[in-house]
Parts: structure tokens; C-alpha cells; sequence
């Protein structure tokens, strides 16, 4: 079994921003645990919350924030109680690290990729520091499957996959315990993001990296999934195995979802979600879902608890209380 | 004098210049390169490839936005002829683009009504009534309703899936038969997609719509088309019915394709995807023979990197360009 050493786990995150038309509550309630060499895939439609999760985590904020709480466990120390310099000295980076959406397109076009690759690594930049580091990026540069000779090239001298991968060295460099990736191959065509995909498997399997995996391609996350949470409307509706998850999904919203990915294999009928997901300024104080839901009824009206439905298996909704 | 054959495509090149200097000629991109294919009357196709691959330029030189180099599309059997003023104009009433930015794609200053009306005040439809009924009735197929509610709206007061079934509604205002879909839902949610798709297919169905539907996505076209066109390197490599192609790819490169593409299933953590090395070909200088034998497992030495090609013919609707049919065809 994993201690709590382990462990990485929020607790009760809330995030909200504030703009001139009210407050947008953009991640509200978020509790989640994950273990050690664990990848948990966070899944829902755009705006429903999932990289501003992302961007919590790592406190990666813009200045319009309202309300920012909650507990975020990481080798049972609570970071969120750390100061800002110092979260930025100990915690981004070298322990928590991201990939952002597009990252790709913004590596620096006229600085050398080792150079970037690095620059995490070295704070003075000169002499044996340096050289260190530059060991260290060959290194990952091997573990994501870039030729060493491409140290040495222009970021546009490389094609996309590679630049995708470039950009996975950076965030790997640094050795972290947990690394964001927001839709890490949405950019990507098929047979570069089944490549990456298979990068992304290797080295999880070979080293044991923890990974949280943003996206909104069910089929693709099914890949790399131990863990799977849904989320809708800022909140996580659904989080269990992804196992369970994929097989017998729980919540309307996640039933429904599931039902509207394409398959090759087999002939099934899609389905598809009629209507919106709320707007997140002031959201309702009913469930979020309940416009949309097929199953709904009188007490839907009312906030549903995260109900316990399966062991590791949480569910936001009222059907099974 | 109706024909059985809505578009016939034959040899079809769209080469683009590079210049050094404006004006020294250094080479040519062969972005489309030797397309032929029919498509019927009220037929959904679906041409897939990856990005390079010139399918959105195959889309444009069918649209007549682009300038052929070589071949000729025919259009009730009739020739595209780009330069006839009359009959461009013609031609451009009866094909329907669908873009795939919708937000892009609609001017921001007009209103659902105005970029609906345009196209038909342009074309000359004076009555203003007819116009009315049109944009109700088009609004409606696309399920926009209540209409009223719509038809003032902007474009930036729609959600994405909306705009888009604004784009599909003007598109299909001046009731064409043949719609050019280029990659119509890669903009939206996956919940939107499946919606959008089944909107178009209802449209094709319910008025007799030829459709070619542009797509990365291979794991939608089986909703959504008859007849699947795999794209590589500016050629069509194989070609049949979406379930020959399913049950039995032929081409390796389409097999790569089906390969890489995954299912919705928690077993897929355990095993890894067979990927071709490399990346796709530069169409400013495609490898000689066939476009995929660098990357391709089955390479026949002698062969494959000396001759591209010809098409054989697998039963059917099933043809596929590879060496490896050789002796069956």
C-alpha cells in the first residue's frame, strides 16, 4: 500500500475570478487523491474549468483572482500554505511541472532548443552548472526519443511532434514529482499524437512519473488513464478508476459523454447533448447539470453531495443517495 | 439532361510556385497531384489525411478557388471552366462551402438575418418574401429555432456550435446540390460534434445532397459518408465503401491510420500503437515512386522507390495504389 508520503491529493479547491460583469466561478470544490506513478486524466467540454484546475495547482494565476482556497497535498505537505516566493523556489518547476495548451508554437524562434531545454536547470548559466545541465538534457532528450544532434537546432527547424516533444524534455528536466499536461496532442495530427502517446506511455512506465492528462479526447485518454475524473460546469462531478470510469460511467453527464464517442470497432448509436453547460457567472445553486439532464428530478433542484457510490468511486449527483 | 454523375474529378494537379525574389521560379509544390474520382448524386464522400496533405487544396480547386494546373472538374457534366465570368458564378450558386473556422468564417458586424440574405440578394433573388421563407426554412433544418430568436442574433452571441450551423445554413441558402465541408466540426466540442455531423447528414439525406466532407478524423466518417478517399502526399491512395475500408484497409499507410486511432476502452493503458517512422513527405519534393514507401513496413525493394503505383482495382467500389496488389489486380 502507499503512505500518505505518496500521495498527491486536493482538498476542497475553489477558484474564482473576478470581472466586471461578477464573479466567474471557474473551479469550485475540487477533491481528488492520486498515488505516486499514477496518471489521472481530467476530461470535459471547453470552459468547464479543467485548465484553470490545472493552473491552480501550480499557481499559475492572472491578477483578476477573487477567491483562491483549498488544500493541495504534496508529500503530505500542504503547498498551498506556502509563501509565494517560496512556492516559486521549491514547488514550480522542480516539483510540480506543466506543459501548456499549444506550447509548441511558443518555444523562443531564435534561441537554440538546448538552450531553452535547460534553462530550468541553471541559474547562473556558466561553468559547470551548465554543463550539468546540459548532461541532464541529453538525457531526457533520450527518454522522449529526440535524436541528440537536434540540441543544437532552431525550434523551427523541427517538426511539430518533435517540438511537442522538446517541450516535454523542459517540463521533464527538472525531474518532478507531478507534471500538468494540458492537451498535450490536440495540435498534433493522428499519427504524431499516437507517437506522442506512446512517448508519454514509455516513460510512465519506465520512470513512474506522475502525470494529470487535461483534455477533451475521451478516446485518446483512455491511453494513459489510471485515474479519471470528469468535470462539468467547474465542478468534478465524477472521479474513480479509469476503469470504472470508461465501463460504467455513474453521473448523466458522464453516461452521456461516453455515449458520444466515435468508435471504429463497433457500430453503436451516438448520442449527443442537447443544450449548454451554464454560464459560469454565478452559476446556479441547483445542480449544474440539471437544464441538461435526462434523469432529473424534484431534488435535483438543490446542490447533490459527492456521494461515495464505490470504493475510490465519487459521484456528484442525487440519483444515488 | 439530368446526370447520374454529380462531380467527376479527372487527373487533378494543383501545383503552386516558389519563387526566389518574386520572381525566380525554384520549384513547385505539388499539392494536389493526379486526383480522380466520381461522385453520385446525393452521396456523402469523406477524404481523409493528415495536415500537408492536400485536402484542403483538392477542396478549393474543386470549389474553383483555386486554379488548376492540370485536369479538369466536371460538374453535371459540365467542364469548370475558371476564366468564363457567367458560368463561375453559375457554378458557385450550385456548391456550398462550409468552413472550418466557423467564428472566422462569419463577418461580425452582420447579423444571422444579413449573412443569410446576402447570398441570395447577390444572386438575384428580388422578392422579398421568398427570401423570408428561405432563411426560415433553412433555419429550421438546421434546428435554429425559435427562429425568431436567431435571425437578429450576431454572430458572437452563439455558441461555437451554433456559428457553425450558421456557416452550414448559409451555405446551403441558395439550395446547391453539392456541399464542400472542409473540416466542419475539428473547431468544436466533441458533445457538439456528433450533433453537427448528424445535422449534416440529415440535410444530405432530406434534399438529395452530394457532400465531401474533409477530415483528419477517421473515427467519424463511418457515421457519416458512404465512401471513404484515404489522402496522401497530394494522391488519392485508396478509395471504397466505408465498410471495405474499415474491415479490410489495404493501403499500409491507411492501416497505420486505423491503427493510431484509438477507441474509448481502459485496456488501451497496456499496449503500445504501431507508428510508421518518420513524417509525412514535403510536396515541394515528394520522395520518387510511391509517396509512403520511406515509411512504409511493406517496401518492396526495386520497386516501390523506382515506379509509382497504378491503381488496382480490389472488387467493387475498392481500389487502392500499392504495389503489394499487384498480382491480384
Amino acid at each position: 500500500m502507499n503512505t500518505q508520503n505518496d500521495q498527491f491529493r486536493v482538498e476542497n479547491l475553489y477558484l474564482s475570478f473576478s470581472t466586471r460583469r461578477g464573479t466567474v466561478q471557474a473551479v469550485e470544490d475540487v477533491t481528488f487523491t492520486m498515488n505516486r506513478g499514477q496518471t489521472m486524466v481530467l476530461v470535459g467540454e471547453s470552459g468547464c474549468g479543467k485548465t484553470s484546475l490545472g493552473r491552480a495547482i501550480l499557481r499559475l494565476l492572472p491578477r483578476n483572482v477573487q477567491d483562491y482556497r483549498g488544500k493541495v497535498f504534496l508529500n503530505s505537505q500542504d503547498i498551498m500554505k506556502l509563501s509565494r516566493e517560496k512556492f516559486r523556489r521549491e514547488i514550480r518547476w522542480k516539483k510540480i511541472a506543466m506543459v501548456p495548451q499549444a506550447a509548441m508554437n511558443s518555444l523562443n524562434p531564435v534561441i537554440k532548443v538546448s538552450e531553452q531545454v535547460i534553462e530550468p536547470l541553471i541559474k547562473r548559466g556558466t561553468g559547470r552548472e551548465r554543463r550539468k545541465a546540459m548532461e541532464k538534457a541529453r538525457e531526457v532528450f533520450q527518454l522522449v526519443g529526440v535524436p541528440q544532434d537536434f540540441l543544437e537546432r532552431y525550434p523551427f527547424e523541427l517538426s511539430g511532434g518533435m517540438r511537442q516533444r522538446v517541450i516535454l524534455a523542459m517540463a521533464l528536466i527538472t525531474n518532478p514529482d507531478l507534471v500538468i499536461l494540458d492537451e498535450p496532442t490536440s495540435a498534433l495530427d493522428l499519427l504524431t499524437q499516437a507517437n506522442i502517446m506512446n512517448v508519454l506511455k514509455r516513460i510512465k512506465q519506465e520512470r513512474g512519473f506522475t502525470f494529470i492528462l487535461i483534455t477533451h479526447d475521451i478516446a485518446t485518454s483512455s491511453e494513459l488513464a489510471d485515474l479519471a475524473g470528469i468535470m462539468y460546469a467547474g465542478q468534478l462531478v465524477e472521479f474513480s478508476r479509469a476503469y470504472n470510469l470508461f465501463r460504467e460511467p455513474f453521473h448523466p453527464y458522464s453516461r452521456k459523454l461516453m455515449a458520444s464517442v466515435p468508435s471504429l470497432q463497433e457500430k453503436k448509436e451516438l448520442e449527443y447533448l442537447p443544450g449548454q453547460p451554464p454560464s459560469l457567472l454565478e452559476p446556479p445553486q441547483t445542480c449544474r447539470f440539471l437544464d441538461r439532464c435526462p434523469d432529473s428530478f424534484e431534488r435535483c433542484e438543490q446542490e447533490p453531495p459527492v456521494i461515495e457510490v464505490k470504493e475510490g468511486h465519487q459521484v456528484k449527483c442525487w440519483l444515488y443517495k | 439532361m439530368e446526370n447520374e454523375q454529380l462531380l467527376e474529378v479527372k487527373k487533378l494537379q494543383t501545383y503552386f510556385t516558389l519563387r526566389k525574389w518574386g520572381f525566380l521560379r525554384v520549384g513547385e509544390v505539388k499539392a494536389v497531384d493526379g486526383v480522380d474520382f466520381d461522385l453520385r448524386r446525393g452521396e456523402a464522400v469523406s477524404v481523409v489525411g493528415e495536415s500537408g496533405c492536400g485536402k484542403s487544396t483538392l477542396a478549393k480547386t474543386i470549389l474553383a478557388l483555386e486554379q488548376p494546373t492540370g485536369g479538369q472538374v466536371y460538374f453535371n457534366g459540365k467542364a469548370i471552366d475558371i476564366t468564363d465570368k457567367e458560368h463561375l458564378e453559375w457554378y458557385r450558386s450550385q456548391v456550398g462551402y462550409v468552413q472550418q473556422d466557423p467564428y472566422g468564417a462569419l463577418p461580425p458586424f452582420m447579423t444571422v438575418r444579413r449573412i443569410l440574405e446576402e447570398p441570395m440578394v447577390i444572386n438575384g433573388i428580388k422578392d422579398h418574401k421568398e427570401r423570408e421563407r428561405r432563411i426560415y426554412q433553412v433555419l429550421e433544418d438546421l434546428k435554429m429555432t425559435p427562429v425568431k430568436e436567431f435571425i437578429n442574433k450576431f454572430p458572437h452571441m452563439l455558441s461555437g456550435g451554433q456559428q457553425q450551423r450558421g456557416v452550414i445554413a448559409r451555405s446551403k441558402i441558395l439550395e446547391p446540390s453539392l456541399l464542400v465541408a472542409d473540416e466542419p466540426v475539428s473547431m468544436l466540442d466533441p458533445s457538439v460534434r456528433v450533433e453537427i455531423l448528424e445535422l449534416l447528414r440529415k440535410l444530405q439525406l432530406d434534399y438529395n445532397l452530394g457532400v465531401i466532407y474533409i477530415t483528419h478524423d477517421l473515427s467519424t466518417v463511418r457515421y457519416f459518408s458512404e465512401r471513404i478517399f484515404v489522402m496522401y502526399g497530394g494522391k488519392l491512395i485508396e478509395k471504397g465503401e466505408v465498410e471495405d475500408i474499415l474491415a479490410n484497409p489495404s493501403h499500409p499507410y491507411t492501416r497505420a491510420l486505423l491503427e493510431a486511432i484509438s477507441d474509448p476502452d481502459p485496456e488501451n493503458v497496456n499496449t503500445f500503437k504501431k507508428v510508421p517512422p518518420g513524417e509525412p513527405p514535403s510536396l515541394a519534393s515528394p520522395p520518387p515512386g510511391c509517396r509512403f514507401h520511406p515509411r512504409c513496413p511493406d517496401f518492396i525493394e526495386g520497386k516501390c522507390e523506382k515506379e509509382v503505383p497504378p491503381e488496382y482495382e480490389l472488387g467493387g467500389e475498392h481500389k487502392v495504389s500499392c504495389w503489394l496488389y499487384e498480382k491480384e489486380g
